[in-house]
């Protein structure tokens, strides 16, 4: 059994006018089917508004679908008493480290979930050190948070909800407001724990490169799953995608150029890497 | 528009235990109608420089001059210095208030002094340059999508006629299409209106297909300043900055290791696809 399991969802947000009429309903998440294996690693991909934060937030009971059901770890998240298992289950990062930051010293703002979660505090110390090292901010442990860089905040963060060991972290756009530094940090973090602690990863992103290392890329529009696949598969429906408003990573982006004025290349390319070492192969010899 | 920045030091809490030296004699000129971006780490100094440059921070030390004039004299006003240069806050969408697009629009020309029409006029004017249709104009912002928000939102300080427009991350948070769209959108002002345009922005590659000029900012010092091309040929020290260079120039400088002759100062997939086929004798 999957660790997320969404049945035929749908999410509306309605409208209302002063008095409190219903203007308008907006269908912002409309029949989406969604298995989430365990371990997965898996990015979602869509233009702004096209429901995917929506979706996000009702993998941990921050909203509930109006129809169809989500299950988080077996557990029914529309059901009142397991709100609290479900989101420990599956904790979530948001784009502004800054909002999510409420301790004075970084330990403190780490030991936060587990403490409200009632853990005796040895345990809860233990885990505070644990995720600090996992997420390589042991050393800034006794700092305060608002001296530290974006990415490291983010990571702080992200400590933070590690700390509640959940099997799944979702991350709604973490690198949006980061530093090219800050960006690869976290999404060397995120990586990190999928490799090494298995936890499933859902990853929500503007930036095409950040996903070329998921096992599944889901693709929404208008409130609806439109293409699913592996990095390879996804990215190269280049012209699907343009129309989604989306893109390409900048790798593959030179890689379609240079076949296009003759350079042979096989398909698929995803990573910088791999286009020099295609090139490599192909004309390294002349 | 020109600004000159003149040895400018600013100290954030000065005389306080938390006192902090946010900018470290900042020295610049910036010609009329130039494109410029502001690249750095988070935290170095990128957003307190550019409040410098509209008067809403004063400097500690050090004189910044406007078309010429120092804007610190006791006679300058301040007033005009903010009809003169536009600023763009970071996710200025948060910002609409107004009950409908077209009146949030018009609240920047309002507060200039124009009547009603004249406000109504430079909205419409403002909404169409940043390409969002009538139908959305009698509309709350609110009702509006992430990309068509900060749109609206942009289209509020034009609407004020800057002859200096600075953008704080206008893109962050946006899709691909919504990141091209400001990019060109701005573009276009540049190129039609020699507005003088200063961008701050955490991506590397779009710095490099839009921008003439890069200052590079670290510890609140400005550690570069020059076109895309040289300054992106410096990877070591972009890093160890917090910074990097875009994806299209690592992957020359691979090449370039393995020993093609490719030019790693191409900064642009056209340009680097270019150099590959020279390299590759195609």
């Amino acid at each position: 059994m999957g660790i997320v399991e969404i049945d035929n969802i749908a999410y509306e947000y309605i409208r209302r006018d002063e008095e409190g009429n219903v203007e308008g309903i907006v269908r912002a998440v409309d029949g989406v089917s969604l298995d989430i294996k365990r371990g997965e690693f898996i990015s979602i991909l869509g233009g702004n508004g096209s429901g995917k934060s929506t979706l996000a937030k009702q993998i941990n009971a921050i909203l509930y679908p109006c129809e169809g059901s989500v299950y988080v770890d077996g557990k029914d998240t529309s059901v009142e008493e397991n709100v609290w298992d479900v989101r420990q289950a599956a904790g979530m990062i948001f784009q502004n480290p800054d909002n999510q930051i409420i301790g004075s010293i970084v330990e403190e703002d780490v030991g936060f979930g587990p403490e409200n979660m009632g853990i005796p505090t040895p345990e809860i110390i233990e885990r505070v050190n644990e995720a600090l090292k996992t997420l390589r901010m042991y050393d800034y442990r006794k700092h305060s948070p608002n001296r530290l860089s974006g990415g490291q905040k983010q990571r702080v963060a992200i400590a933070g909800v590690v700390a509640m060991h959940p099997k799944c972290i979702i991350m709604d756009e973490p690198t949006a407001m980061l530093d090219p530094m800050g960006r690869k940090e976290v999404i060397r973090a995120a990586r990190a724990l999928n490799d090494v602690e298995k936890v499933t990863i859902i990853l929500i992103t503007h930036y095409m490169e950040e996903t070329i290392y998921s096992d599944r890329i889901i693709v929404m529009d208008k409130g609806k799953v439109v293409m699913s696949g592996d990095p390879k598969e996804i990215f190269s429906r280049i012209d699907e995608l343009k129309r989604l408003r989306l893109g390409v990573p900048q790798a593959t982006e030179l890689a379609y150029e240079l076949k296009r004025r003759g350079v042979r290349l096989g398909s698929g390319i995803l990573s910088g890497k791999e286009l020099v070492t295609q090139i490599c192969r192909s004309y390294a010899t002349m | 528009m020109s600004i000159i920045c003149d040895h400018v030091n600013f100290t954030y809490s000065r005389g306080t235990a938390d006192e902090i030296q946010a900018l470290k004699d900042i020295s610049f000129s910036i010609g009329d109608g130039e494109f410029v971006g502001i690249i750095g780490a988070t935290g170095s100094g990128k957003s307190t420089l550019i409040q410098h440059l509209n008067g809403l921070l004063k400097a500690t030390s050090g004189h910044i001059y406007i078309n010429g004039e120092d804007i610190y004299d006791r006679d300058y006003s301040l007033k005009e210095l903010r009809n003169k240069v536009g600023l763009v806050f970071q996710y200025p969408e948060h910002q609409l208030f107004e009950e409908t697009v077209l009146r949030d629009v018009c609240f920047g020309p309002k507060n200039q002094g124009l009547s009603n029409t004249e406000a109504e006029m430079r909205a419409y004017e403002a909404l169409q340059s940043v390409n969002l249709m009538e139908d959305c104009y009698d509309v709350s912002p609110f009702d509006l999508s992430g990309g068509q928000k900060r749109r609206a939102a942009i289209a509020g300080v034009l609407a004020m006629k800057p002859e200096i427009l600075i953008l704080d991350e206008p893109t962050a948070g946006l899709d691909p299409e919504g990141r091209e769209e400001i990019l060109n959108l701005l573009k276009t002002l540049h190129d039609e209106q020699n507005i003088t345009v200063m961008l701050v922005s955490h991506s590397m590659e779009d710095m490099a297909d839009y921008a003439e000029r890069l200052l590079v900012m670290d510890k609140g010092r400005i550690i570069m300043n020059g076109n895309p091309r040289d300054v992106f040929l410096n990877a070591e020290l972009l890093e160890k900055t917090g910074l990097s260079v875009p994806q299209v120039t690592y992957i020359l400088r691979e090449l370039r290791q393995k020993g093609f002759d490719v030019d790693i100062s191409a900064t642009t997939v056209d340009e680097a696809a270019d150099s590959i086929m020279r390299a590759l004798g195609l």
